[in-house]
């Protein structure tokens, strides 16, 4: 048989002798036999394990490899040895949900870590125990806050928003009956005064913004909150959260809800998933929070312990009453994340974001030193800045990627996207501004 | 460490630290110009631990877990079958785990190669035509699957189209996903039999009718033999049929939901095709579709150019962006790794051994435990409690959960229980295909025991379990006062 099928044939034939059967096909007698798929299946042939190790090195070696200076929601951070070390042990690895808490206090407790830890960076009192990524996090938080508000349809949705993260809450609120607005943006960054006339019409449920936006910009949401809170809606912010770090945090700044993606917490590029999307909010809403979540009780002996609570508000018991539909986490992801931000510690990511940052300036001076840029705007950037080039964008993308350099993201005919991470040396910086200028001869 | 009582927070001391940056590619003292406005008051409330605190805790927690590679895990309607350890090393190559999603689909081929390779793969075993892999999970596939649908019905000006049924045997998240996606549920009852009941179904069928969710076989393990004629009426009415993969594990080399007339349905990669559940996720949820559902698929999609390229597009009536990107790359390399091993050869032997296995087990314990569905059972089956629960004067009779409780003591994972619904005591028992003989004989030998206990005591099971790291934790006060970060917890100690 196979390795991983371990009857013998001995076996297969007393246990059928056991079932009161003939052959395995008398375990689909109730099948109609139009049913029973008679032709050949049009798969490769079964392959070993060396001869797998090679398939894949093959197909590998069609990928190139690039020096990565691209963000726009994924950063190519360092990942320390010791997180994917004790994310394969096969206790995490291999279990399933937590539901016997008995046996799963491992998976139980480094979930209420890092509900804890997402608190810490957000400031918010509640985290769920991860969804599956940023984008729709994203979504999700537009439907809680049109479930919260009722009778209101309409959420306010920055323009300035990861365009990914625009495109999944779109397409979740068009099947939902949820109207979706664009706010306008002013010099690079979503616009109050344009918030605060959105909010006139009464409608609005809901207001999502970016932290840090599409163009690297550190969003300034002064205001924002009261203008939110006074047309009765929930004010939500998009973040990357290693930049929370430094950065003003969504409590900070009067968000009730925070959401994002958990890639930039160490997770690999890994052509862009999994990841792990992270939702936090203030304690009044709780119970509209969606996803699982880790509580601490003691058990019958008084020990401490922790268990999936709060239950009722989930799918499979409300059905088709539930406002989500989502009945898992990014479980394995939340611990790489756990451990990444234990190790990290609040310096250590403080660390983290300056250097990218020092790097990030660095380029952004040398790029418009060469005469080939301008910038998009003025205001403050993190590691992720946005550029105009005087040529074309694509070709001048296109040539770098020919040296074994992603130079960013185009996100226009003439703008690019660059992103530098603390991952990035001083050599590759240089080469990159290097291989710009003979690109641009 | 039978019982390690610590969080990461406790090993806190400021000053500690567990990694090294790299050195700073740019040194600078001038100062950028961030208004403090921008900045944060104080320092996030991270622990601040040494490398070693942080591998011996984490070490620890994983003692505290049990997983498929610690023993057998027969939890019904979950497939927790064996995970390979070599799709584990695939997935973790350099040349996959560094690349960048918005790197230039060029310089992407091999990345893109494991979609094309995995679409065709899943399409032969499914008789569906196309896949997404843009899904995340299973629930996620169901919610992209209805998107799809909805898609197709308001591409043809359909717009009517807003009613969708689900049986009442149905997982709670196939109602769960309709309703995310706006779609009214509409109840179709079971027959005496646990199947669909045509009768019920055809007043429900009309021109407000998007389609129907069926998994096949059911959750009570039945196979829905009035399939064809079911699907016939649900097209007639131009409804489309949605099949939940979530009971796929059977009909692996054996039975395509294409060929029985769905025209869209999801799988879960981290079920049937043996990736690791990861204590909750990532997973994989796949949407396969019928060929004329091809220009309602998500985007970004791969579509082959030629035998060695493909490239990236956007269906022309897409239904729309259900994540970051292309779902979970990393979970998708590992089932494609799998599919690679079983290969032609072995594919056939997946659905028929995991089926046979779960006979095995329901035969040889339906002496102990009431079996409500006497008749052969697909890949799992459901019993509704012990036959003697060991109930007298004075004294509770033994439950389902107690029964679960008690065969974590002997080292081998609770089945699934009290679902499906309709059974009161249910106990799901899904022991998949990678099992041996050996391990179901040592698991029908522990519940025969377990039996035996209640009869004599049932006491001996509602003290269980007597030996994992707590005992049975208390639900009530966690929900009544939620105690959910560690701030919180500090401070209630403190």
């Amino acid at each position: 048989m196979h390795p991983y099928i371990p009857h013998t044939t001995d076996d297969i034939r007393k246990m059928l002798e056991t079932v009161g059967m003939k052959s395995l096909n008398d375990l689909y007698a109730d099948v109609p036999q139009e049913f029973i798929y008679k032709g050949e299946y049009n798969l490769p042939d079964a392959m070993s394990e060396d001869e797998i190790r090679h398939f894949f090195e093959a197909l590998a070696a069609r990928n190139v490899k690039m020096t990565c200076f691209a963000g726009q929601g994924w950063y190519d951070h360092c990942t320390p040895s010791v997180i994917p070390y004790l994310t394969q042990r096969s206790e995490f690895l291999t279990a399933y949900t937590p539901y016997q808490p008995e046996i799963s206090q491992g998976t139980l407790r480094y979930i209420f870590e890092y509900q804890s830890m997402i608190c810490a960076l957000t400031g918010l009192e509640v985290s769920n125990a991860s969804m599956y990524d940023g984008p729709t996090a994203a979504a999700e938080a537009v439907r809680m806050a049109v479930a919260s508000t009722r009778k209101k349809d309409t959420v306010l949705i920055s323009s300035t928003l990861l365009p990914q993260v625009k495109e999944v809450v779109k397409t979740y609120a068009s099947y939902a009956g949820i109207v979706i607005e664009e706010i306008a943006e002013s010099d690079g960054q979503t616009s109050l005064e344009a918030l605060t006339t959105s909010l006139a019409s009464g409608r609005v449920a809901g207001v999502l913004v970016p932290n840090v936006n599409g163009y690297g910009i550190i969003e300034n949401h002064i205001g924002f909150a009261d203008a939110t809170h006074s047309a009765g809606a929930l004010f939500i912010e998009y973040c990357d959260p290693s930049s929370l770090a430094v950065l003003k945090s969504p409590a900070e700044w009067g968000a009730d809800v925070a959401v994002g993606d958990g890639q930039s917490l160490g997770i690999p590029l890994c052509y862009g998933g999994p990841t792990v999307g992270f939702m936090a909010c203030k304690k009044e809403h709780l119970r509209k929070l969606p996803g699982r979540i880790v509580g601490a009780t003691t058990d019958r002996d008084g020990k401490r312990c922790f268990v999936l609570t709060l239950q009722a508000r989930e799918q499979h018991i409300r059905r088709d009453k539930a406002t989500s539909n989502i009945c898992s986490n990014q479980s394995l992801m939340a611990l790489w994340v756990t451990i990444y931000l234990s190790l990290l510690g609040p310096k250590g990511l403080a660390e983290v974001n300056e250097r990218s940052s020092a790097a990030a300036h660095h380029l952004c001076k040398e790029l418009l030193a060469t005469g080939l840029f301008t910038p998009v705007s003025d205001k403050p950037f993190l590691k992720e800045f946005a550029l105009d080039y005087k040529g074309d964008a694509r070709a001048l993308h296109k040539a770098l990627a020919d040296k074994g350099i992603l130079a960013g993201v185009v996100i226009g005919d003439h703008r690019i996207c660059f992103a530098v991470t603390e991952k990035r040396t001083r050599e590759e910086i240089d080469y990159l501004i290097n291989c710009v200028k003979e690109a641009a001869l | 460490m039978k019982y390690y009582d610590h969080l990461i927070f406790h090993y806190s001391k400021e000053g500690r630290r567990g990694y090294t940056l790299p050195k700073a590619a740019v040194t600078t003292n001038e100062q950028r110009t961030v208004n403090r406005e921008l900045l944060r008051n104080t320092q996030p409330a991270l622990p601040e631990v040494s490398e070693v605190d942080v591998v011996r805790h984490y070490t620890n927690l994983s003692q505290m877990n049990f997983g498929v590679d610690t023993g057998f895990y027969p939890l019904g309607s979950c497939t927790m079958k064996y995970n390979p350890k070599i799709n584990e090393e695939i997935a973790a190559l350099p040349a996959f785990a560094s690349i960048h999603p918005l790197q230039p689909v060029e310089t992407v081929q091999g990345v893109q190669a494991v979609y094309a390779g995995m679409e065709q793969m899943l399409a032969a075993i499914t008789g569906m035509k196309y896949f997404t892999f843009n899904p995340c999970a299973g629930a996620h596939g169901e919610l992209t699957g209805l998107m799809i649908m909805r898609a197709y019905h308001r591409s043809r000006g359909d717009v009517g189209r807003t009613k969708i049924i689900v049986p009442d045997s149905a997982h709670g998240t196939n109602p769960a996903s309709a309703a995310v996606c706006g779609l009214e549920v509409v109840v179709v009852k079971s027959n005496a039999d646990g199947l669909v009941d045509v009768e019920d179904l055809k007043p429900l069928l009309g021109p407000d009718l998007a389609g129907i969710m069926m998994t096949n076989p059911n959750t009570l393990g039945l196979f829905e033999r009035d399939i064809k004629e079911i699907a016939a009426l649900v097209h007639e009415a131009g409804g489309l049929l949605y099949y939940d993969g979530a009971n796929m594990n059977p009909l692996i080399g054996k039975v395509r939901p294409g060929d029985m007339g769905f025209d869209i349905m999801h799988l879960n990669l981290h079920k049937s095709f043996s990736t690791p559940h990861g204590g909750g996720g990532p997973g994989s949820g796949p949407v396969g579709v019928a060929a004329f559902l091809k220009d309602c698929l998500p985007y970004p999609h791969t579509e082959p150019v030629d035998s060695l390229t493909n490239e990236l597009v956007e269906p022309a009536k897409t239904s729309g962006r259900v994540s970051a990107h292309m779902g979970n790359f990393g979970v998708i390399l590992r089932a494609y790794a799998w599919l690679l091993t079983i290969g032609r050869q072995h594919v056939r032997e997946v659905g028929p051994i995991a089926t046979l296995n779960a006979n095995y087990v329901k035969e040889l314990l339906k002496d102990a435990y009431k079996l409500p569905i006497p008749s052969v059972c697909k890949h799992e089956f459901v019993f509704d409690g012990l036959i003697n629960d060991g109930a007298r004067e004075g004294k509770e009779g033994a439950t389902t959960l107690d029964v679960a409780k008690r065969l974590l003591d002997f080292g081998f994972h609770a089945p699934t229980i009290y679902f499906p619904l309709l059974f009161h005591q249910a106990l799901m028992i899904e022991p998949t295909e990678t099992e041996s003989k050996e391990t179901l004989d040592a698991f029908i030998s522990i519940m025969h025991r377990i039996a035996d206990e209640a009869a004599e005591d049932p006491d001996i099971l509602h003290a269980a379990p007597h030996d994992c790291p707590i005992s049975r934790p208390d639900d009530t006060t966690a929900a009544k006062h939620p105690v959910i970060n560690w701030t919180d917890l500090n401070s209630m100690n403190g």
